[in-house]
């Protein structure tokens, strides 16, 4: 089972004086059981993309095909496309709206025409999966912290099982803690049920801890489709783009020039680490 | 003289049932007393529902003490004639760019603030052009606002409010939905107004990063202010502030990950070419 867009392109407003083309001649795969970034500047074409990977958006040109069949055909069934690919928007806690948490998870495997004891199975596990503790299932959605809110938001989304969770943002306005919860959750919910995980972020330290392979996109174009440490070792251009590498890139480069003998193309905290201390000891050594 | 001075300030939410009886009470800010000085830029960490942004909305009196004062530039906010002087004397900037823009036109929109405040037509031209080459949007002063992107319109909205001539300003979380290059443009915007300009900072921010630079940092838990110092002291503390749910900037954390590896490092370097020094050191 896999998305696959081929020569996709989109253009805005093509019946007016100025059409924009957003994507340009996308091609790409997303597969079983991969965990994926997104990241290029406010106005790359991302949220464009993204859309399509649904159906909300249908290509000018190009086509999209899901587990071999065009999205787009006549009789294809949509419906069951939007429960297979998981859209969790930026800010979803903003679309929570049932009384309790747990009515609020339960509205789309409800909404699917399934069995109560299957809905509530499926809010259940998806509650679990976000790690959100099950005394709190009847508390308002809205009396609950920020972090906790966004859980409920992609909880709802989960629950409709979808092969494929795409996720805007998810971590935009929470505390450095909250950030990592999250992530750490979205991680581990990958590995427990074998689903694709598409990360859309504008932070390149948490597409570099968590993902192993990124997409750049760049004026509607896929810049670099790569693993972390090929696309990041591309800092000058990154920056061309309104992009930059790691933080701890960066500070890899500077003991580069300063004559340390280390890895540039380590991405996080813990190879950077231990690149810095091989250098160190061969260094002293000498 | 202090631009900004609390006294034991708590504030309480009150929620209220549908009968407007009084059903829960929230302290978000809990006997909160600190001083800053005018020309400071001074940092505000501190997890979600930590307090930040109630104490912050305090400063320009958009809410008022429950118990306790805060005295901005020598006035108390809780005395109802002073409440105009001390909007014009603290501004705030927000978190979301696409609710704080109403002009058409970027020029109009900053000239907004002046213009409510009586300024000679003269002078609001004067004022919207040096907000603007204050913070690098001079170019698109004739731009239509929906045009720019996040980083453009947080950078027009702290022009707007500069235009009022405030002696401080406060940045709510105001890189919280840009991307790298737009949250680098608005840093340096704050910088330069108070380097340049001399205008009291208040930044309010996650990005542990974009407070190295501040003259204080308060950190903020339930409500209370916990930690207070230069960055340097305050990220010292790399354990503590991972137990209030926040970070230390990276290269901070991997000198402190060197250090627990036996590196004999200093502890709070914040800058790579700190890191650099001190590992030549350690060869």
């Amino acid at each position: 089972m896999s998305l696959k867009l081929e020569h996709v392109s989109y253009v805005y407003g093509s019946d007016t004086k100025l059409p924009v083309r957003a994507l340009d001649d996308i091609c790409l795969e997303i597969p079983d059981g991969q965990f994926i970034g997104m990241i290029g500047h406010t106005g790359s074409g991302k949220s464009t993309l993204v859309q399509h990977l649904n159906g909300l958006m249908e290509p000018t040109e190009g086509t999209i095909t899901y587990d071999g069949r065009n999205i787009w055909e006549k009789d294809f069934p949509k419906k069951e496309l939007r429960s297979n690919v998981g859209l969790v928007f930026q800010y979803p806690e903003h679309q929570l709206f049932e009384v309790d948490v747990f009515s609020d998870v339960c509205f789309g495997p409800k909404n699917l025409g399934l069995p109560k004891e299957e809905v509530e199975a499926r809010a259940k596990r998806a509650l679990e999966l976000v790690g959100f503790p099950e005394e709190y299932y009847k508390q308002s959605p809205f009396e609950l912290s920020g972090g906790q809110k966004r859980r409920v938001a992609i909880a709802g989304v989960l629950a409709m099982q979808p092969k494929i969770l795409v996720l805007d943002e998810p971590t935009a306005g929470l505390d450095p803690r909250g950030r990592d919860e999250i992530l750490g959750q979205i991680a581990h919910l990958k590995k427990e049920t074998g689903i694709s995980v598409v990360l859309v972020s504008h932070s390149m330290e948490d597409v570099a801890n968590y993902v192993e392979r990124i997409i750049v996109m760049n004026k509607g174009h896929v810049l670099y489709d790569d693993v972390p440490r090929e696309v990041f070792g591309h800092v000058k251009e990154l920056e061309a783009v309104g992009l930059a590498a790691p933080q701890v890139t960066y500070i890899l480069h500077k003991l580069k020039e300063s004559g340390f003998d280390v890895d540039i193309n380590a991405t996080t905290i813990l190879e950077a680490r231990d690149t810095i201390l091989k250098a160190v000891k061969e260094e002293s050594r000498c | 003289m202090k631009i900004i001075e609390t006294n034991h300030l708590s504030y309480d939410y009150i929620r209220h049932d549908e009968e407007g009886n009084v059903e829960g009470v929230t302290r978000a800010v809990s006997d909160v007393s600190l001083s800053v000085k005018p020309g400071d830029f001074i940092a505000i960490l501190g997890h979600n529902g930590s307090g930040k942004s109630t104490l912050a909305k305090h400063i320009n009196a958009l809410l008022l003490p429950t118990e306790g004062s805060i005295i901005v530039d020598g006035k108390d906010t809780r005395q109802e004639e002073n409440i105009w002087n001390v909007r014009q004397s603290a501004g705030m900037v927000f978190q979301n760019p696409d609710n704080q823009i109403i002009g058409q036109v970027v020029e109009e929109d900053v000239g907004f603030g002046p213009e409510n405040m009586g300024v000679p037509t003269k002078e609001i031209w004067e004022r919207v052009e040096e907000s603007l080459k204050a913070v690098g949007m001079y170019a698109y002063r004739k731009h239509s606002p929906n045009k720019l992107s996040g980083g453009q319109k947080q950078r027009v909205s702290i022009a707007g409010v500069l235009a009022m001539h405030p002696k401080c300003i406060v940045l709510d979380e105001p890189t919280a939905m840009l991307d790298p290059n737009g949250r680098k443009d608005v840093i340096r915007a704050a910088r330069a107004l108070n380097d340049v300009e001399g205008v009291t900072v208040i930044l309010i921010t996650h990005y542990m990063e974009e407070v190295i630079f501040a003259d204080r940092v308060f950190v903020m838990d339930e409500g209370k202010v916990v930690m207070e110092g230069t960055p340097r002291e305050v990220f010292s503390q790399v354990e503590r502030l991972k137990k209030l749910r926040l970070d230390v900037p990276q290269v901070t954390l991997l000198a402190y990950e060197l250090k627990k590896s036996g590196l004999p490092l200093p502890d709070g370097i914040l800058t790579a070419d700190e890191l650099t020094e001190e590992l030549k050191k350690c060869l």
